[in-house]
Parts: C-alpha cells; sequence; structure tokens
C-alpha cells in the first residue's frame, strides 16, 4: 500500500524529515507517537502533498505509484487521506456542498458520474449519524464557528463519505470528550477492513485501546526511532520518550 | 491621443466619412451638428433635440472626474464616432467559424445553447429563431397587464408625456460628466412603465432585447413603477457580447412612486482586456434610483468584466419610510481597475438602507469601494448597515475600501462593518486534499464569499453568475 524510503523533507530551509522508513501493508493500523515537535504532522502534509515542503531525498510508492510525483488532488483521488489536526473553516461555503463537490471529484477522477443531489443528501444525511453530528452541520460554512471537537468529527465524516484506500489521522482524538473519542473509534473500525490502511497519529494511548493497532512507531526528530506492537504504547504511557533516546543514542 | 484609442479608430472608421443620413457611422468627433444628425436619424420631435443640445452645453463646460482610484489614458472625445447603426447582415460573421474562438470557449463554459451563442457573438442569423415565438407571447402577456417595455427610442415617439416628465429626472443631464455625454448622444436603451397597482408578470431581461437594437456605447434605460406597482428587472446576460466601443457610458434612471418596489439585477461581463492588461473596455456608469413613500430600489449587481469600471448604483430615498438596497458583486483580474460603490442619500424620514459589497481582486488587479451614505437634517429615525468585504487572490493584487458618512441628524443610525480576508494556502490544501483541483476551489471558495449577494439574485442569474465567476477566475491561481 504505502512504502516510504528514507524520506527527507524541509520547511523554509529547516529539516523537519530526516530520513523516515516506513511500510504500510493492506489492512493493517500503525499508530505513530512521539513528542511535540516531532514531524508527525509534517509526515502527513508531506504525504498529501502539500505546498512549502521541499523533499530532498527518498522515495514514496503509493499503491505501485510515484506519490511524490502527484498533485495534491490526484493523491486524494487515488485514495489517500488526511483527516487534519487543524481542521480549516471556508466561510460561506456549506458543508452539504463542499463534500459533494469532493465525493463527486472522487468519482470523477474514476470515470463515474456526480451523484444526483438527492442520493447525496441521503448519503450524507446516514453518515452524519455515524459520526453523531447533528444534520444541520450539513447546512452551516465547513468548519465554520464549529467548536473542536466538532471539527473532528467533521473531518471523521469526510473520510466517512470518501472511503479513502489509505487514512492519516493526525490527533483526530485530541480535545475529543469520552463519548466523541468512542465515536471515532467506531467510525474508524467500521470502515476497517484488509483492503484498507490506517495511520493514526496521537499522544494518547487510550485511544489504542479502541482502535487496536498492529503496529506502534516512535517518531522523534524526523524519523522513526522504535517501532513494536500494542505494548509499547503502554511502555511510552509509563515512561514518556526519554528512554528510547538514549537506547538509539 | 491614446495607442488603444488609435487603434480602435483605425480598425473601426477605415471607411472614412460618410454622408448619408440613412448610412452607417457618423463621422467621429463631436459639436452641435453631430448631435441634430443623431437626432435626426432616430427622427426624433424638436424638444428630445433641445434636450440633448442643453446636455451637451453643459458638457463642455465639464470636466472628467479624477478621483476615482482608477488610471487610463484619457479619451479623445473628439476622436469618438457618436452614432453607428447595426451593421448590415454582410458584413457581420457568417457563422461561428468566423468568430473568435477564445469567446467561443467562454460560452461553452457557461453552457450557452449554439443559437444564442450566434445571437451574443453577432452571427448574421436570422432572428426567427425562439425569440420571435417568446417574444410574442412575452409582449401579449405585458400588454395585458398593461406593461410598457420598449426602446428609449420607441418611447420617446409613443409615450412622449411620460419621457419628457421622467427622463433626467432622477440623473439631471449635467449630474456629471459622463452622464451629460450620454443625454447628448444616448443611442438607446430601454424603457418600462408599469402602471399602478400592476405586478410585472414576469421578470423583465433586456436578454430579450439584444435583436431588436445595438444599443451601444450610451445606453439609456428609464424605468418607472407607479404607485404600488412592482417589477423585476435583469440587465445584460452573463456570456460577454462581441462589442466594438470601448467607451461606455450609461444612465440608468428609476423612479419607485408611492408603495412601489424595483428590483434592478445586473450582470455585467464585457471584455476586460487581456492578460497583459491590453484592450477592454471602459465603462462609466451612472445609475440612480429615485424612491418615494414607503417603495423600495434594490440593486443588485455582480461585476467580473471591463477594463475599468467606474459605477455607483444609488438610492435617493426621498419618500419617507423608503428603503435603498445595494447587493454587489466586483471581481477584477488581470490588470482591471474597478472604482465601484453605492450612493445612499436619505431624505425622508425613517429611511432605511442595506449595502452588502463583495470585492474580489486577483492577479495585479485594483478593486475599490467607494460609498456614501448621507443622511439628511430631514432623516429623523433613518437607518443605515454598511457591509463591505474584500477577498484577495494572491499578492500582487489591491483591495481599497472609501467610505463616506455625512449624518445631519443625531436620529439617524449609521452602521459600517468591513472586513479583509485572503484565501488561504490552509483552505486550498483542504480542498486540494478533498481531491477538488485548484481552480475548483478558489472559485468555490469564491461563491462562499459571495452568498449574501448571490441570494438576492433571480435564481438562474445566480447560478449563472456562479458560473461565470469561475470562467472569469481562470489562471488566477498558481
Ligand atoms: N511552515 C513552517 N515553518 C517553520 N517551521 C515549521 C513549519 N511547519 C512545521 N515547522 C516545524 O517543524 C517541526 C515539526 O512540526 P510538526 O507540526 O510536524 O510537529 P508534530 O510532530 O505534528 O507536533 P505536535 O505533536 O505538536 O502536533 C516543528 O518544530 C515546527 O515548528
Ligand atoms: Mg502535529
Amino acid at each position: 500500500m504505502l512504502n516510504i524510503k528514507n524520506l527527507q523533507a524541509k520547511v523554509e530551509e529547516k529539516t523537519i524529515l530526516n530520513g523516515l522508513n516506513l511500510e504500510v501493508k493492506p489492512g493493517e493500523v500503525h499508530a505513530i507517537m512521539g513528542p511535540n515537535g516531532a514531524g508527525k504532522s509534517t509526515l502527513g502534509h508531506v504525504l498529501a502533498g502539500r505546498d512549502g515542503y521541499e523533499v530532498t531525498g527518498g522515495e514514496v510508492d503509493f499503491e505501485g505509484r510515484d506519490l511524490l510525483d502527484m498533485e495534491a488532488e490526484e493523491r486524494a483521488q487515488s485514495g489517500l487521506f488526511l483527516a487534519f489536526q487543524y481542521p480549516v473553516e471556508i466561510p460561506g461555503v456549506s458543508n452539504m456542498e463542499f463534500l459533494k463537490a469532493s465525493v463527486d471529484a472522487i468519482r470523477a477522477s474514476r470515470g463515474q458520474d456526480a451523484m444526483t443531489s438527492m442520493d447525496f443528501i441521503k448519503l450524507a444525511r446516514e453518515r452524519c449519524k455515524a459520526v453523531d453530528l447533528p444534520q444541520d452541520f450539513l447546512k452551516r460554512g465547513v468548519n465554520e464557528g464549529f467548536s473542536g471537537g466538532e471539527k473532528k468529527r467533521n473531518e471523521l465524516l469526510q473520510m466517512m463519505l470518501l472511503e479513502p484506500k489509505l487514512c492519516i489521522l493526525d490527533e483526530t482524538d485530541s480535545g475529543l470528550d469520552i463519548d466523541a473519542l468512542q465515536v471515532v473509534a467506531d467510525g474508524v473500525n467500521a470502515l476497517r477492513n484488509p483492503e484498507r490502511s490506517f495511520i493514526v497519529v496521537t499522544h494518547y494511548q487510550r485511544l489504542l485501546d479502541y482502535i487496536v493497532p498492529d503496529y506502534v512507531h516512535v517518531l522523534s526528530k524526523g524519523r522513526i526511532i522504535k517501532s513494536g506492537g500494542r505494548e509499547l504504547a503502554l511502555e511510552l504511557e509509563k515512561h514518556g520518550y526519554g528512554w528510547i533516546d538514549e537506547e538509539v543514542a | 491621443m491614446s495607442e488603444q484609442f488609435d487603434q480602435y479608430l483605425k480598425s473601426e472608421y477605415a471607411a472614412g466619412w460618410v454622408t448619408d443620413v440613412e448610412s452607417l457611422t457618423i463621422p467621429p468627433g463631436l459639436n452641435e451638428d453631430v448631435i441634430r444628425l443623431i437626432s435626426a436619424k432616430k427622427h426624433e420631435p424638436e424638444w428630445m433635440l433641445e434636450w440633448r443640445l442643453k446636455a451637451y452645453r453643459g458638457w463642455l463646460e465639464m470636466q472628467e472626474p479624477k478621483w476615482a482610484h482608477v488610471k487610463y489614458p484619457k479619451p479623445d472625445f473628439q476622436a469618438l464616432s457618436y452614432y453607428s447603426s447595426p451593421k448590415s447582415m454582410e458584413d457581420r460573421p457568417q457563422s461561428l467559424d468566423e468568430v473568435d474562438p477564445e469567446l467561443l470557449r467562454t460560452y461553452e463554459k457557461l453552457g450557452i445553447p449554439v443559437h444564442e451563442q450566434e445571437v451574443l457573438a453577432g452571427v448574421a442569423v436570422d432572428m426567427v429563431f425562439d425569440s420571435v415565438s417568446v417574444g410574442t407571447t412575452f409582449r401579449q402577456k405585458l400588454k395585458d397587464a398593461g406593461v410598457i417595455f420598449c426602446s428609449i427610442s420607441e418611447a420617446v415617439h409613443e409615450y412622449p408625456e411620460l419621457v419628457k416628465k421622467y427622463l433626467g429626472s432622477v440623473v439631471p443631464q449635467k449630474d456629471n460628466f459622463y452622464a451629460a455625454l450620454n443625454s447628448a448622444v444616448f443611442s438607446d436603451g430601454s424603457f418600462v412603465y408599469i402602471p399602478k397597482g400592476v405586478r410585472c408578470p414576469m421578470e423583465l431581461s433586456t436578454y430579450f432585447r439584444i435583436n431588436e437594437a445595438k444599443t451601444g456605447q450610451f445606453e439609456r434605460t428609464l424605468i418607472i413603477a407607479d404607485e404600488g406597482s412592482q417589477v423585476s428587472y435583469l440587465e445584460g446576460c452573463t456570456a460577454p457580447m462581441r462589442d466594438e466601443n470601448q467607451l461606455h457610458a450609461a444612465v440608468v434612471e428609476l423612479v419607485a412612486l408611492d408603495d412601489a418596489d424595483i428590483k434592478y439585477s445586473t450582470v455585467q461581463n464585457w471584455y476586460p482586456g487581456d492578460e497583459n492588461g491590453k484592450g477592454g473596455i471602459y465603462n462609466f456608469v451612472t445609475k440612480r434610483g429615485l424612491a418615494m413613500n414607503r417603495s423600495k430600489i434594490s440593486w443588485t449587481q455582480v461585476e467580473t468584466g471591463s477594463a475599468v469600471t467606474w459605477k455607483y448604483p444609488s438610492c435617493i430615498l426621498k419618500g419617507d419610510d423608503s428603503i435603498g438596497e445595494f447587493y454587489s458583486v466586483a471581481l477584477t483580474s488581470n490588470y482591471q481597475q474597478a472604482d465601484t460603490g453605492t450612493k445612499m442619500i436619505h431624505l425622508g424620514k425613517n429611511t432605511r438602507s442595506t449595502i452588502i459589497a463583495k470585492g474580489i481582486s486577483a492577479k495585479n488587479s485594483e478593486n475599490s469601494y467607494r460609498g456614501l451614505v448621507k443622511m439628511n437634517p430631514g432623516a429623523e429615525g433613518a437607518r443605515n448597515y454598511t457591509q463591505c468585504d474584500s477577498l484577495l487572490i494572491g499578492d500582487q493584487c489591491g483591495a481599497h475600501t472609501f467610505p463616506y458618512i455625512e449624518s445631519k441628524n443625531p436620529t439617524a443610525v449609521v452602521e459600517h462593518e468591513a472586513t479583509t480576508s485572503k484565501v488561504s494556502d490552509d483552505q486550498m490544501f483542504l480542498c486540494q486534499q478533498r481531491g477538488i483541483d485548484p481552480e475548483k476551489a478558489v472559485s468555490m471558495i469564491v461563491n462562499g464569499f459571495c452568498k449574501d449577494v448571490f441570494k438576492e439574485l433571480p435564481m438562474e442569474f445566480a447560478v449563472e453568475a456562479g458560473k461565470l465567476l469561475e470562467v472569469s477566475l481562470e489562471g488566477a491561481v498558481g
């Protein structure tokens, strides 16, 4: 599915990703943890093709294609999804309109016709229920005046609608109350299948009680410094990151 | 004389002097004889000629306004030709194959059917197409309601009393430089009269009149809504029309008598010039409405065209409890310059006005909002609310706001809000990450920004206006 080899990236002349390796196979869930400023969000942005990052080395293969060679929208169209750590507002553009434009753009890239408005509204309402977001959020501007938790649920709504192949969730659990955390976990677990993979960035091992990962990685100073199973998260919870740095050093 | 005008003259008037009264073009230049000639060609009555001459004499004394935030070479008014009748069928393109492909591409994007494309592009088509049948049923319906909708030239002959009474009653001949010029040489335009208590049975659109007259450079429109009547008028259509005139100076006058309601919507999409700022139309318009007791005048406009725009649709709220509204979207790209806004003059008691102005600037363009809210001593309890938002795309463009507030009545309330925002990288990335390409993303964000204005437009106009913004913004990203 995704194979990252020795990825290096700079922003504003500052090296953030520094030889990062990661392989994600179909159906796997990888959790990425690591201290603030380690480069976790940067990894998500670079994979999703955000402008302003300069890839200075390495390669990324996504489903047999050179990911780094694709435009951001192409990456999305070929099934890569990023749930943002800080979702942005687009005033005046209704959520419904935005979601339909998105679904239609992705359908178009696969040679499918746009959905009829009726079908789409029905689908969008269903998905709203799944993420426990009242339907009037469809009429409001994209993230306009949404609370922190509502924004995160809106990200999840988009993921449920687009049914991507690879979902990168950047701290989707941060700032959520316990019920909302359950909703996010249920959403992810509902989408989990042998073809779909997840990269879940989180600071809290608690999320991993709900979304049980196949692997846990520690990202520090722009590279993965330790990988393990579910139990690694528990150790991190107990001991923090310091001991790994020492171990690696 | 500027090079642009030079060029324009070369291409246009190579034929030189033409003397025959019925012929195509009056030679360049402006003097009283030219005005007499225009009037004679239109077989106008003496009073109309006198009216024009009075305007001309006033114009001679006037100066071109300089205060607008626009720069352009000063037109040489003696080098322009002031009357030109429609080109004959032989002179027009004979089929769409002969029309500028760039123009056709725009039509296609706007989804305009082929036969309408032909009309818009000025192809010599037989006008028998649907407009005749549409036109006839439509005329009959209006006639049954007692509504008069014809060209202003026709009105001068058929309804001289109405024209005499109201022409220049809102925009006097010597109101300003361009209005005076228009009054002296106006070519044609629309005339509407809605009788007392009548709700006009359909939206009136200049579109229905496209084939009738090439109203051209100095268009003159007069709309009178008699007591308790109601009308919605749509000016222009969203497709850019082929147009040879570089300077446009139109005048629109609206009269809303007691309890009347006029809604005037414009979508203006004239040639803005190319990406280097060459060519394009200079548009200097005077639009004003007079609102009597309890009446309402609402201006809605979406402007994406013209190289230079100078335009301030205004309301004189003379009657007590009258209402003025101005909803505007002005988009500039490339090297376009727009200085637009409105004037709300509150004279009567409890008069109310609302101004929602949205300016979008892309590339190297300059977009200015200029608005005056004036509360006269008699405007007891009057209120104004102004909201003025600018959206910037890229960092080479400019947005400026010039609000003027004059309040001479302590009970009057004036509220003004202004914002400036940018289409942010974060917004663009969000859209792209959801599979939406950058051009579509910008147009979606811009449409969202304009929502408060678009919802004031008649339904199908709103959809077209959205598409138009998309076409106008092409190449504005990246
Ligand atoms: N546009 C930018 N300009 C300068 N520095 C940047 C920019 N974007 C990211 N950085 C820096 O890159 C480093 C990594 O940031 P990143 O957001 O990837 O961290 P993170 O691991 O997601 O942290 P957190 O856990 O706090 O979300 C930080 O030091 C940050 O300040
Ligand atoms: Mg982060």
